[in-house]
């Protein structure tokens, strides 16, 4: 990787200060250009392109662009806690399971308080969050202090979340949704067309970027992910990090569920088995990677957009939508590829860079890591 | 004199392996101490207990004449030791200002702050400033640590330390990957961190860097100290003979 190309003996003098705070020469522009969000997000603006050539008047208006958006406006929020989870290099499988369990608890509540009412919504978005929250601890305890892999128990608690919702529902979806939620949140509108939900994950992903790239907790997050010894030893409460970013992955689950219950005004418990891969391949094809310490909130965003247009843009010229699960698989097996070829060249030598997939085994000293 | 920092009859066993074994050590502020023994004499073993990362079995501490658990690497930043450890553990990820701000961020001012934003821009300026003093070859303050050669993380690694240590550091071979300038750099360094008032111990196989840097010479052997030189006192001779137990006697 050409990173290096200041004058090294020019730096290294004390008398000449090198240029521009040291960024070793390379302007803002060519790191932009290098990272994986950037270059994913080319590949969409050449998809958008085609299908807009190819079905001018179908693809390329503004109704499909809008119906893409929305689709795509629950899984941002989900990808937003996703992402910072596999910057820590763990991962959690039980996304979808836990936003059926949190619709499902806040669908019951919101019966148990009745009414129509925004009073009726607010306890429900409140239960939900709550229950949220409650399964993200769950995790992030078993992670952090019982050292269980993240693999093994967010895959737990994906079966126990999903079986629980089918226990308390008797595998019946609740239909019974406050008519304001489904009005105002589900197909409300702000400023003319732009829907709802999408400003709501608009913000989300807006405060997810501030916090993951501007904070200390951010900081940790990466920390925690690229060097998990290293941060202990400066003092980074490691576990109390690790238990907190699988909460916000809880709670934006707990959110996505009861967001979906507005949108479709049903707890559709059977419909989220596919949502945690959906997630993580959007991660992951936004440059984020698997193994810690690297990723951007921007990339995963641009990663949900892929699958989203291909699966709209083949439906629209008439291609069998079956091809966009072959296209996503490919373009998901690309982008580990990149990253490999970028770790790569990156690690030299530091056993610290050497790969380790968190949730196979939690590590707790590089010393015990396996791999 | 008290030392500023003194260790008596630390014991540590790794299963079979003693690693320690009721080995004492002591060391005055503004002295250079090397510590060294051969490969497993136990050395780093030795830095980790009193750095905070590792607890004994059995043995004392004292800091400042005063009985301390040192026994997280917070309760040692917090006295004022910092420790480069051999596998100088930076987060790959993160560049050198990071790193070196790594659970001691500086924050916005006021509410941002509260907030948890951080000072980016103060962070990389003091972060210049250490690594400049240093000398140390740095070409980029804003690039993964993980992309820089071995010499460069650890003149980060050393930047860091020195840049926090206001009582005791520990270099535990500092000076491994390191070209011959930036060696010369680093036993300036020490020299110059020791005349702060600071107390430095020094690990290293390299005998001429020992005689060159350091004021006393402390030898382990099998987990044990077996002898003290005074630096001016002895020669290379004698703390090659005594590492490797031809000859051994106790002097202070
Ligand atoms: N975490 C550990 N688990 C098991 N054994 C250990 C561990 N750490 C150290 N040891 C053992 O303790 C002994 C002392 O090791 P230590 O790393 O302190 O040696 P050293 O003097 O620093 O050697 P070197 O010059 O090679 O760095 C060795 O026999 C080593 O195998
Ligand atoms: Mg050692």
């Amino acid at each position: 990787m050409s990173t290096e190309v200041s004058t090294p003996e020019k730096a290294s003098t004390p008398s000449s200060p090198p240029p521009d705070e040291g960024n070793g020469g390379e302007s803002l522009v060519q790191r932009v250009v290098k990272m994986q969000a950037f270059q994913i997000l080319l590949v969409l603006l050449v998809i958008v392109i085609v299908f807009s050539t190819l079905a001018p008047n179908n693809f390329a208006n503004f109704g499909n662009a809008r119906s893409i958006v929305l689709n795509a406006s629950i899984l941002a929020i989900l990808g937003v806690g996703m992402t910072f989870v596999i910057v820590t290099s763990g991962i959690d499988l039980s996304i979808g399971s836990v936003m059926v369990f949190s619709g499902v608890i806040g669908a019951k509540a919101m019966i148990a308080v009745g009414g129509d009412s925004w009073g009726t919504a607010f306890v429900g978005i409140g239960v939900s969050l709550a229950t949220g929250l409650a399964w993200g601890l769950f995790n992030g305890f078993l992670i952090a202090k019982a050292k269980v892999p993240p693999l093994i128990v967010t895959l737990g608690s994906l079966g126990m979340a999903l079986g629980l919702a089918q226990i308390i529902t008797k595998g019946v979806d609740i239909r019974e949704v406050p008519q304001v939620m489904q009005d105002e949140i589900g197909y409300g509108n702000v400023v003319g067309q732009l829907p709802v939900l999408t400003v709501i994950a608009v913000v989300v992903v807006a405060i997810g970027i501030v916090v993951l790239h501007h904070t200390r907790f951010g900081r940790y997050t990466y920390a925690v992910g690229s060097n998990e010894e290293s941060a202990r030893r400066v003092g980074v409460k490691v576990d109390r990090h690790l238990i907190k970013v699988y909460a916000l992955s809880g709670v934006l689950s707990g959110f996505a569920g009861v967001l979906f219950l507005a949108q479709f005004g049903t707890t559709a418990i059977a419909g989220q088995t596919q949502t945690n891969l959906n997630v993580i391949a959007a991660v992951v094809i936004g440059g984020t990677s698997l193994f810690g310490g690297v990723g951007t909130i921007f990339g995963t965003v641009v990663g949900l957009f892929i699958p989203a247009v291909l699966q709209n843009g083949f439906v629209i010229v008439g291609i069998q939508p079956f091809w966009q699960q072959v296209a996503v698989g490919a373009v998901l097996i690309a982008a580990v590829y990149v990253d490999q070829v970028r770790r790569a060249s990156a690690a030299r030598g530091g056993k610290s860079t050497r790969p380790s997939l968190r949730f196979g085994a939690k590590k707790s000293s590089p010393v015990e890591q396996g791999e | 004199m008290t030392p500023v920092l003194e260790a008596r009859g630390l014991t540590r066993k790794f299963g079979q392996v003693t690693a320690l074994d009721g080995t004492d050590f002591d060391l005055e502020a503004g002295e250079v101490v090397a510590l060294i023994g051969d490969n497993g004499a136990g050395k780093s073993t030795l830095v980790k207990a009193l750095s905070g990362n590792l607890a004994v079995d059995s043995g004392e501490i004292l800091f400042d004449g005063i009985r301390r658990d040192i026994d997280t690497p917070m309760t040692a930043s917090s006295l004022g030791i910092e420790t480069v450890y051999q596998d100088l553990a930076l987060a790959p990820h993160l560049d050198p200002a990071q790193n070196m701000f790594l659970g001691r961020e500086l924050m916005k001012p006021g509410v941002a702050g509260a907030l948890g934003f951080m000072d980016n821009k103060a962070m990389r300026g003091q972060a210049r400033q250490a690594f400049d003093r240093l000398g140390a070859t740095v070409r980029s303050l804003v690039s993964p640590v993980g992309q820089m050669s071995g010499g460069q993380r650890q003149a980060i690694a050393i930047a860091r330390a020195v840049h926090w240590a206001s009582k005791v550091v520990f270099l535990d071979e500092p000076t491994a990957a390191l070209g011959v300038r930036q060696t010369a750099n680093v036993l300036d360094t020490i020299r110059r961190v020791r005349d702060q008032g600071v107390g430095v111990v020094f690990i290293s196989h390299s005998m001429p860097h020992v005689i060159e840097v350091s004021d006393r010479v402390q030898v382990l052997r099998m987990g044990a100290r077996v002898a003290t030189y005074k630096t001016s006192e002895t020669s290379m001779e004698e703390l090659v003979g005594t590492m490797t137990g031809a000859t051994g006697r106790t002097a202070a």
